[in-house]
């Protein structure tokens, strides 16, 4: 095992850490807030270690394996997530590091379940930074890392693959420097875009970048008590279609950019998630119809918390825990669904969830046919043995963590619905649940334990377990 | 430069291997997802999984753009339709492996004029050649040759008791006075690019350039001259063997091939009725006793496994048979069999990477293709090539001692009007020269690239 590669790379990544800091410290300079100090502080930090770890650590050999890439990714987002808390902590703002360290973690990882009570309170500085986390963490902050290099490992492709979710990972052009690229081209395009028009619609520009990072992340920290009830129609639809839109894989993008707009819209993928969308959205009106005055607000009350929740991005325009149990139902089961592979969403992805009732169907065939024969396709290719045996495991060790999760939940004198969804709703990077941790609540009555290791559960539903699971076992750090 | 490798086979692997070392941007086309993940963990690369005679997966692998496109699929035919196909759609050039003797000896040059082929290359034929041309200078461990064969770099492991040992480059020159240039030097590990002060060790490995005629008169002298062997030994009956039969057959050498295939040994004897063909298992040692080995003048193990030619090559050696050539695949083998005593060691995959790494830099080079030539020596820690002078060449009839050259690189020599000469500082270049440069740590595209 190649550990010098592993912390210098970590000793890099500390360096971007440091300099992603000054966009957080300029803006409470410029707001000229006391948290100007901890930002200082913290990029200092930040700075001195990678410093260190990457000048003394000077790896000999820049070869790595799946198991450094693992390594890697796991060591990156832990420490990143112990260091993006420290502002809230220095300036007092989040006196304790539990707090501190979920918050951070609930930002980088895009959930955006919150432990503050009164975020209207937030000095300006601490409120970018919690945004900022989303919009880093969404695209994967060693793809960020990877895309400004020179001279990255010809290997890196295991960095990229622990890094970025989904079953299957591809490059979009040769070189894993270029395709870190593009995907942060489109990344930063789309967002832009997103600024332009809520500035349209008369949103302040800072409201308008927190926004915006929290959509592209499909994190969801909102800024307001309230979320995002208290603006316009317009700039919740602006909001609730751009949500729609990081929840597509990222390539189809790419696919358009090259004029092969036609291989992107013959991705069954997409379709299906259309579809899904379509569905809920439909089901969810008939059933919230009586409820409000007008169908155009149904339509859009029923249209934004489907795609907040199938994004796994968390924004709320109203309170849906007071919805009819129908309703909830469906945003429910779409927790755990999430949005399409190589986008910026959680849970479990759209091509996993097609994978699994392929796999599902072809075990019902073999039933009926034993001696039957057949492959397994995903977008007109067929998929290996290997992928799918992945998937069907994934999906297991998946359940299992979402399980334990609840279990270790359940030592706190809330209700099953409260603890169970926080449980799904923590491990599919989504942010808000229901009844005690619903959209207008927070997870600020848990015990610091319960954070710590709803923390956890988020890592690991944005790493996609492995990484994580994988160094906590002590054979994988043997030396052989 | 943007290159698709089709076939990710010993050969695609090797030119993606070492295409992507110097820098390109690679797409490989295999039909077998497992070829394909090997690659993607190793290399830089994007990979897809199809056919590549298939006009889908080929514009998926963006051929349009495409400079360069290979394919080295295992069969000629989908070789020449995928090339064809991918020149069709737009790529700028199209190198194909076609290595059956049909097509090389009947029809090859209507076919690439018909398919529009910029290269075909035929690793057998290349790696049957370099055989060839060591069986010709058998004391040298590897030669390669310059234009029309009238310049060669011959590389030599010399004795702990050579000649040469302890003497600096300047004080062999005035001993050994002669039209000939020492411009390489491998020291286990350590590649160095001499100059006059270089004193040479007993157990060096050193790179000869000069005339075929001067490295005949220099090894006679230096007492290590061999003649050429006259009897060759053959194991394996492979294309390889057909063609290396075939060239020394054509220059009167006696040829005799052993094959444990009855099929394959008829075949060979109907191709070449001059040569003794033995049918039986050449692992057995009694076999070839019986048929000989003890006295031929080399013998030369082309199977298809490399450890079967790495132990029966030793086994060749303890029995002081005077040349002994194993063909051996695998890099990591090849280094393996050298430290087990085998000196000279060919390897059809370094054959072909040498071409591909050719074509592809005299594509990249705006001023149009002069790289004429180029070989990889030392798994690629040194180069030789050889370059032509266009007449826009810049440092024209500028004398060479007032060139700048890049560190670690040389003027090794330079054939004017097919006159090859050492050159020394008060020669110069002129365009329609070739001029054959050694280097080391460089990557050179073009002639003006020596310069510092």
């Amino acid at each position: 095992m190649n550990r010098r590669m592993i912390f210098y790379t970590l000793g890099k990544l500390l360096i971007a850490l440091s300099a992603l800091l000054v966009l957080p410290l300029a803006v409470s300079i410029y707001y000229k807030e006391s948290c100007t100090l901890a930002f200082l502080i913290t990029a200092a930090i930040s700075l001195v270690m990678g410093l260190l770890l990457s000048k003394l650590l000077k790896p000999a050999s820049h070869v790595i394996y799946a198991r450094e890439g693992f390594a890697i990714v796991a060591l990156v987002w832990l420490s990143m997530s112990a260091i993006g808390a420290l502002p809230f902590v220095i300036s007092g703002e989040i006196p304790s590091f539990a707090d501190a360290f979920f918050e951070t973690v609930s930002g980088f990882t895009t959930t955006g379940a919150s432990i503050l009570r009164d975020v209207e309170s937030m000095s300006h500085g601490l409120l970018f930074w919690r945004s900022f986390t989303h919009w880093i963490g969404g695209m994967g902050v060693l793809v960020f890392v990877m895309a400004l290099l020179p001279n990255v490992s010809d290997r890196s492709i295991h960095i990229l693959r622990a890094e970025v979710p989904g079953p299957i990972v591809g490059k979009l052009v040769p070189r894993i420097k270029d395709t870190a690229k593009i995907l942060y081209i489109i990344y930063i395009v789309l967002t832009v875009i997103q600024v332009i028009f809520l500035l349209a619609g008369g949103m302040s520009l800072f409201d308008s970048l927190l926004h915006a990072f929290g959509t592209a992340g499909t994190g969801g920290f909102s800024i307001k008590a309230d979320g995002l009830a208290g603006y316009s129609p317009y700039l919740q639809w602006v909001i609730a279609i751009f949500m729609l839109i990081f929840g597509v894989n990222f390539n189809l993008y790419y696919f358009i950019l090259i004029r092969k707009a036609k291989m992107a819209f013959q991705s069954r993928e997409l379709w299906c998630y259309l579809g899904i969308v379509v569905v809920a959205v439909t089901a969810i009106c008939i059933n919230i119809y009586p409820m409000y005055e007008n169908f155009a607000e149904v339509l859009r009350q029923a249209v934004f918390q489907v795609s907040s929740i199938i994004t796994t991005t968390g924004y709320a325009t109203t309170d849906f825990n007071l919805w009819p149990a129908f309703s909830k139902g469906v945003l429910f089961v779409l927790l755990f669904v999430g949005a399409c592979a190589g986008s910026t969403a959680g849970g479990l992805k759209i091509s996993r969830v097609m994978l699994v009732f392929k796999i599902i169907g072809r075990e019902i065939r073999r039933l009926i046919h034993p001696r039957s024969v057949a492959k397994v396709k995903l977008e007109g290719k067929s998929v290996d043995e290997a992928t799918l045996d992945g998937v069907t495991t994934y999906f297991a060790v998946y359940m299992i963590g979402i399980i334990a999760t609840f279990l270790v939940l359940s030592a706190e004198p809330f209700g099953i619905e409260t603890n169970f969804s926080a449980a799904v709703s923590c491990f599919n990077n989504v942010g808000p649940g229901f009844a005690g941790v619903g959209p207008m609540s927070s997870y600020a009555d848990y015990s610091a334990f319960s954070k710590i290791v709803m923390s956890l559960a988020m890592l690991l539903g944005r790493l996609e377990i492995y990484p994580l699971l994988i160094v906590f076992i002590p054979s994988f750090w043997k030396k052989d | 430069m943007k290159i698709i490798v089709a076939g990710c086979g010993k050969i695609g692997t090797t030119i993606i291997a070492s295409l992507s070392k110097e820098g390109h941007d690679i797409v490989a086309l295999d039909i077998s997802a497992k070829a394909l993940e090997e690659i993607t963990n190793i290399y830089d690369v994007m990979c897809i999984c199809g056919a590549s005679t298939d006009c889908n997966i080929l514009s998926e692998a963006g051929v349009e753009q495409a400079e360069l496109f290979v394919s080295v699929t295992g069969s000629d035919e989908i070789n020449m339709l995928s090339c064809f196909l991918a020149k069709k759609m737009g790529a700028q050039n199209t190198i194909s492996r076609i290595r059956s003797p049909h097509y090389n000896e009947n029809s090859l040059g209507f076919v690439k004029q018909q398919l529009d082929l910029n290269v075909s290359i035929n690793p057998e034929q290349m790696v049957a050649r370099a055989l060839y041309d060591i069986l010709r200078f058998p004391s040298a461990v590897n030669i390669e040759t310059f234009s029309a064969r009238q310049f060669e770099m011959i590389e030599l492991r010399l004795k702990p008791d050579s000649l040469f040992d302890g003497l600096s480059l300047a004080e062999i020159r005035k001993k050994y006075p002669g039209n000939y240039l020492i411009g390489m030097v491998q020291r286990e590990d350590e590649i160095f690019i001499p100059d006059g002060n270089f004193v040479i060790r007993g157990g060096d490995k050193i790179g000869l350039t000069a005339s075929p005629a001067e490295i005949q008169k220099l090894l006679k002298r230096l007492g290590l001259f061999q003649k050429q062997a006259k009897s060759v030994m053959i194991l394996g009956a492979s294309t390889t063997a057909y063609y290396l039969a075939k060239s020394l057959l054509a220059t009167g050498h006696t040829v005799k091939i052993i094959d444990k295939d009855r099929e394959r040994c008829e075949e060979i004897s109907s191709q070449l009725p001059e040569a003794i063909v033995i049918y039986g298992d050449g692992a057995q040692q009694e076999l070839l006793l019986e048929e000989g080995i003890a006295t031929t003048d080399a013998f030369v193990s082309l199977t298809g496994i490399d450890e079967e030619n790495i132990l029966i090559s030793i086994f060749a050696n303890s029995l002081n048979v005077s040349k002994v050539i194993t063909k051996v695949n695998r890099g990591e083998l090849s280094t393996m069999a050298e430290k087990l005593g085998l000196e000279t060691i060919v390897s059809p995959k370094k054959v072909v990477s040498d071409i591909l790494s050719r074509h592809a830099r005299a594509i990249q080079n705006s001023l149009g293709s002069n790289v004429e030539r180029l070989y990889k020596l030392v798994d690629g820690r040194a180069e030789a090539l050889e370059f032509k002078v266009t007449p826009d060449f810049e440092y024209q009839e500028v004398l060479l001692r007032d060139m700048k050259l890049k560190p670690n690189t040389l003027i090794a020599g330079i054939i004017r009007n097919k006159k090859p000469f050492i050159p020394s500082g008060n020669d110069f270049i002129m365009a329609g020269d070739r001029v054959v440069v050694l280097t080391a740590g460089q990557q050179m595209n073009d002639l003006s690239d020596i310069i510092r």
